[in-house]
Order: structure tokens, then C-alpha cells, then sequence
């Protein structure tokens, strides 16, 4: 038991650098190989999360529209998701005919490389981060909106109307939204002070930015949810997939891998966009903390930092699969209305309201 | 005025979305309400609904006996020709001679369950089975002959 309480990811991660420093003299080397355990590792990392959300957003579908779900293959349905990536994989990667096809074959890379390079500054646990970058919300909102690169790609190298009218929509909706993702993402720097998430999570030692922020980081919290459901296209805001308008959108051509990397990448950023908002909102790895109690405290830090972020990462991941599987989808013109004349106004106050509270002190 | 009809809206609108998700959310957390049957395991406890209809049958009694007088009401109210009725003339005791069924031909791959037939039937001689697992593998398994071999029709139905 008291293994396991001090087991944690960064006493893993530096026994493993001991070992490899050990065994390799050479320092380039040193580093050259730990990349490549490190990329290895989130690889695989985030291929079996794929699969763990798969699973769970079946499930979750499936319950709250009182069915049962995936229930045959494994016990209680949990290999279904191993079978489905299966069957893809043994599907032939059809390239149509009169696409461009090398745009084509490369916008699943693109989008899937564009997910996961915005994994890089995350804190999964307490000094565990790929890459502590001082910039890393800036470098996180830049790196996620390359996404859209990857499907402007895919549906106009489609050759098929489906295809581009899901790209165009998808532009449109994720241009707009990232204004008001940033603008919340804004709230907290003003009040944390720093672009660094390795800062920001610390700055919430005596309590989350959501209980000391008040009402704005809370208004700001719930743009942010709803404006990153928008950006990773996700429903009810999936307008570029919309499979009853457009049997699919922007991948109405691709089977097959390329068509399971579109799914990976979706999946990716579903997990980053939560942990993004546990990491800013809801203190990250930070276990909950009461300023003033202390054995309260004491008692929380026992709880691993690591299952605390992923507590809080799984918790919105599960808001945005109730959204899902609750509203039903906008219109193109209600998606822009939703986001130019509420969400965007909004937030802009809100950022006042922000900056009023951190110059005055009134934040906790 | 804008402004007061502006936050109404937003009001509105996420009063209408919660609503939204406090049902999906006890849905979630209630399992109980979950209303698949799990049809192929749950047969021994599978209760279908009291109007359902899967097949025409034709009840017998424990002395073998049915209702049905050959009066092909059924016949004639079948939009489809899924019921085709063979009469016979039989010899009574007093030795009168009655119009009786010979063979009730029944085609099961013809029939839509519209219940038309059991409606027109003046003496409840035919009703709509529970049963639903039709399928076979040769066609001709599905023409069925509704009347028991050696059934008599009941006694006190004209």
C-alpha cells in the first residue's frame, strides 16, 4: 500500500533516465533515445485512450438513450472497439480515382499530427510534462487549430461535393470558435499571470481558478466547453460531419486506416481540449485544496496527482459526450449567430470583468 | 428592450438545454430504465404485447375441436389471397348433409397481419398467435394447413 501511495509518474520517468544514463555515455544519444521512448510510449499512450473512448462513448451513448450498448464481444462489450480497429485495418485504403491524391493520402497524417503535437505541454501528473514550453497555452491554441488545415485538405481533395461543402462548413465553425476559446483561455492567464501550464497549475495550489475565479471564470469555463465542443466538431456543432446531410463530410471518401486516423485524431482532441479545461479550470493535477484547512489538504494529497487530472479530464469528457448525445445540431446559420453575437460579446465583457477582478485583488 | 430580449434568450435557451440534460444524465444514472431485450438469451421470460400479431392460428379445444364453419368470410376479407378454404359435404347423424372445412390453408408468406381476417370472422374461429420466429429454409414451409387432422368443428357453432 505505501508503494503505492509513492509510486508517481515522475519518480518512473526519472528511474527510467538513470537507467538509460547508465547504460548510454553518449549525451546526444541519451537524448535521441529518450525521445524515441517518449514518442513510443504517447503513441501507444494515446492509441489505447482512443480505444478506452470509443468504448466509453458507446456506452454512455447507449445508456442515455436507454439501450445497452456494445455488450457481445469481450466481457461487457470491452473488445468491440478492438474488433471494429480490426476490421478497418483490414480494409482496403481506397484512393479515389479523380482525387488529388496526394493531398488526400497526406490530410489524415496532417490531422492526426496536428492533434497530437498539442499533447506536448500537458501536465499528466505532478512534474510530469512532455515539454514545460512557457508558452504552452499560445502553443497549444496555435497547434490545435492546424486541425482544420487537415480537413480543408480532405474534403477539397475529395473531389465530392459532400465532401467540400463538410470542409467549408467546418472552416467556417472553427475560425469563428476559436476566438472565444482563446478569449477564455485569455481569463486565465490574466489571472494566473503566466502562458506556462506548469505555472498555471501551480498558481491553483490554495484552490481551483474556478472556485477562487467567481462568476466570470465559471461564465468563462462554460464558453470555453461549449466553443471547443464547436472546434474539434463534435455534436451538436458537427455540422462538417453532419452524417444525415452529408453521409459523412469531410471523410465521406476515406476507408479503411485513413479513415481511423480521422476517428484518432477526433478522439485526440477530445482528450486534449478536456484536459486543456481541467488543467486551466479545474487545477490540473492539483488534488482539491481549502485554504485554511490544513488536514483536509493533507488528506487530499494522499489521492495520487496523477488520477486527479485524470479524474478531471474523464469528468469533462464526459460533459462533452452528454452534449452529444443530448442537444440536437445547429444550422450553419445558428452555429454563427450562437457564436457572433452571444458567445463572442460575452466573453469579451467577460475578459473585462477578468482583468477588473486581477487588478483589484478581488480574486481569492 | 434589445438587451432585456437579449438575456431572456440566453436565459431561455440554457434553461431548455439543462432541461435537456437532466433527462439524458437519469437516464445514465438509472440503468434500470434501460429497455433493451436481449432477444436471443431472454426467450424462456420474452413476453410480447397482448395485440401483437404473429400468425394466424386456429385454437382446438382438448376434444380436437375448432370454430370454424367454412363460411370463408376470411377468404373474401383477405386483401392478399392468404387464405384459401377447401369445403367438404359431410353426412350427419340425422343423416342431413353439412357444408364443412376440409383443409384451412393458411400462406404465411403472403400474409401482412393486417387482422382483417380475424374481424370478418363471425365466430372467433381464427386468432393472431403470439408467436413471431417464422422463418425457415424452404418456402414451402410457410404454406400451412390450420385445421388439425380428424378436428371436428364444436358443437353449438353454426
Amino acid at each position: 500500500m505505501s508503494l503505492l501511495l509513492s509510486f508517481s509518474f515522475s519518480s518512473l520517468a526519472s528511474n527510467i533516465h538513470n537507467l538509460l544514463a547508465a547504460a548510454i555515455s553518449n549525451s546526444f544519444l541519451l537524448l535521441v533515445t529518450e525521445m524515441v521512448i517518449t514518442g513510443i510510449t504517447l503513441i501507444s499512450f494515446l492509441v489505447v485512450l482512443c480505444f478506452f473512448l470509443g468504448y466509453m462513448e458507446r456506452r454512455v451513448a447507449a445508456f442515455m438513450e436507454i439501450r445497452l450498448g456494445p455488450n457481445r464481444v469481450g466481457p461487457k462489450g470491452t473488445l468491440q472497439i478492438v474488433a471494429d480497429t480490426l476490421k478497418l485495418l483490414l480494409k482496403e485504403g481506397l484512393t479515389p480515382d479523380s482525387s488529388d491524391k496526394f493531398l488526400f493520402n497526406l490530410a489524415p497524417i496532417i490531422m492526426v499530427v496536428a492533434s497530437m503535437m498539442a499533447i506536448a505541454p500537458i501536465a499528466f501528473a505532478k512534474d510530469f510534462q512532455l515539454y514545460d514550453i512557457n508558452i504552452g497555452v499560445l502553443y497549444v491554441s496555435a497547434v490545435s487549430s492546424l486541425g482544420v488545415i487537415g480537413i480543408l485538405m480532405a474534403g477539397w481533395s475529395s473531389n465530392n461535393k459532400y465532401s467540400l461543402l463538410g470542409a467549408m462548413r467546418s472552416g467556417a465553425q472553427i475560425v469563428s470558435y476559436e476566438l472565444s476559446v482563446g478569449l477564455s483561455l485569455i481569463s486565465i492567464v490574466i489571472l494566473s499571470g503566466s502562458l506556462s501550464l506548469g505555472d498555471i497549475v501551480m498558481s491553483q495550489q490554495n484552490g481551483w481558478w474556478i472556485i477562487k475565479g467567481h462568476i466570470p471564470i465559471i461564465i468563462s469555463f462554460v464558453i470555453f466547453v461549449i466553443a471547443s465542443t464547436a472546434e474539434i466538431n463534435r455534436a451538436p456543432f458537427d455540422l462538417a460531419e453532419a452524417d444525415q446531410e452529408l453521409t459523412g463530410g469531410f471523410h465521406t471518401e476515406y476507408a479503411g486506416m485513413k479513415f481511423a486516423m480521422f476517428l484518432l485524431s477526433e478522439y485526440i482532441n477530445l482528450f486534449i481540449v478536456s484536459a486543456i479545461a481541467a488543467t486551466l479550470f479545474l487545477g490540473g493535477w492539483m488534488p482539491f485544496h481549502i485554504g485554511g484547512l490544513d488536514s483536509f489538504n493533507h488528506i487530499m494529497d494522499y489521492i495520487p496527482s496523477s488520477i486527479w487530472f485524470f479524474a478531471k479530464t474523464f469528468l469533462i469528457i464526459f460533459i462533452i459526450m452528454q452534449f452529444r448525445w443530448t442537444f440536437p445540431r445547429l444550422r450553419v446559420d445558428q452555429l454563427l449567430t450562437l457564436e457572433w453575437k452571444y458567445l463572442l460579446p460575452i466573453s469579451m465583457v467577460n475578459i473585462i470583468l477578468v482583468t477588473v477582478m486581477a487588478i483589484m485583488g478581488w480574486h481569492l | 428592450m434589445f438587451l432585456k430580449d437579449y438575456f431572456s434568450t440566453i436565459y431561455r435557451s440554457i434553461k431548455s438545454l439543462l432541461t435537456g440534460m437532466k433527462v439524458t444524465g437519469y437516464y445514465f444514472t438509472h440503468p434500470k430504465e434501460i429497455q433493451t431485450e436481449e432477444y436471443p438469451d431472454n426467450r424462456p421470460t420474452l413476453k410480447m404485447a397482448d395485440r401483437f400479431r404473429g400468425e394466424v392460428v386456429m385454437p382446438h379445444n382438448e376434444n380436437n375441436e375448432h370454430r370454424c364453419t367454412g363460411c370463408q368470410a376470411c377468404e373474401i376479407a383477405c386483401p392478399n389471397g392468404t387464405i384459401k378454404i377447401v369445403t367438404k359435404q359431410e353426412i350427419m347423424p340425422d343423416g342431413k348433409k353439412k357444408k364443412r372445412i376440409d383443409t384451412f390453408v393458411y400462406h404465411l408468406d403472403l400474409c401482412t397481419m393486417c387482422n382483417l381476417c380475424i374481424v370478418a370472422c363471425p365466430s372467433d374461429a381464427i386468432v393472431m398467435s403470439q408467436n413471431f420466429e417464422h422463418s425457415v429454409y424452404d418456402k414451402k414451409q410457410l404454406k400451412k394447413i390450420l385445421n388439425k387432422p380428424d378436428s371436428k368443428l364444436m358443437d353449438g357453432v353454426e
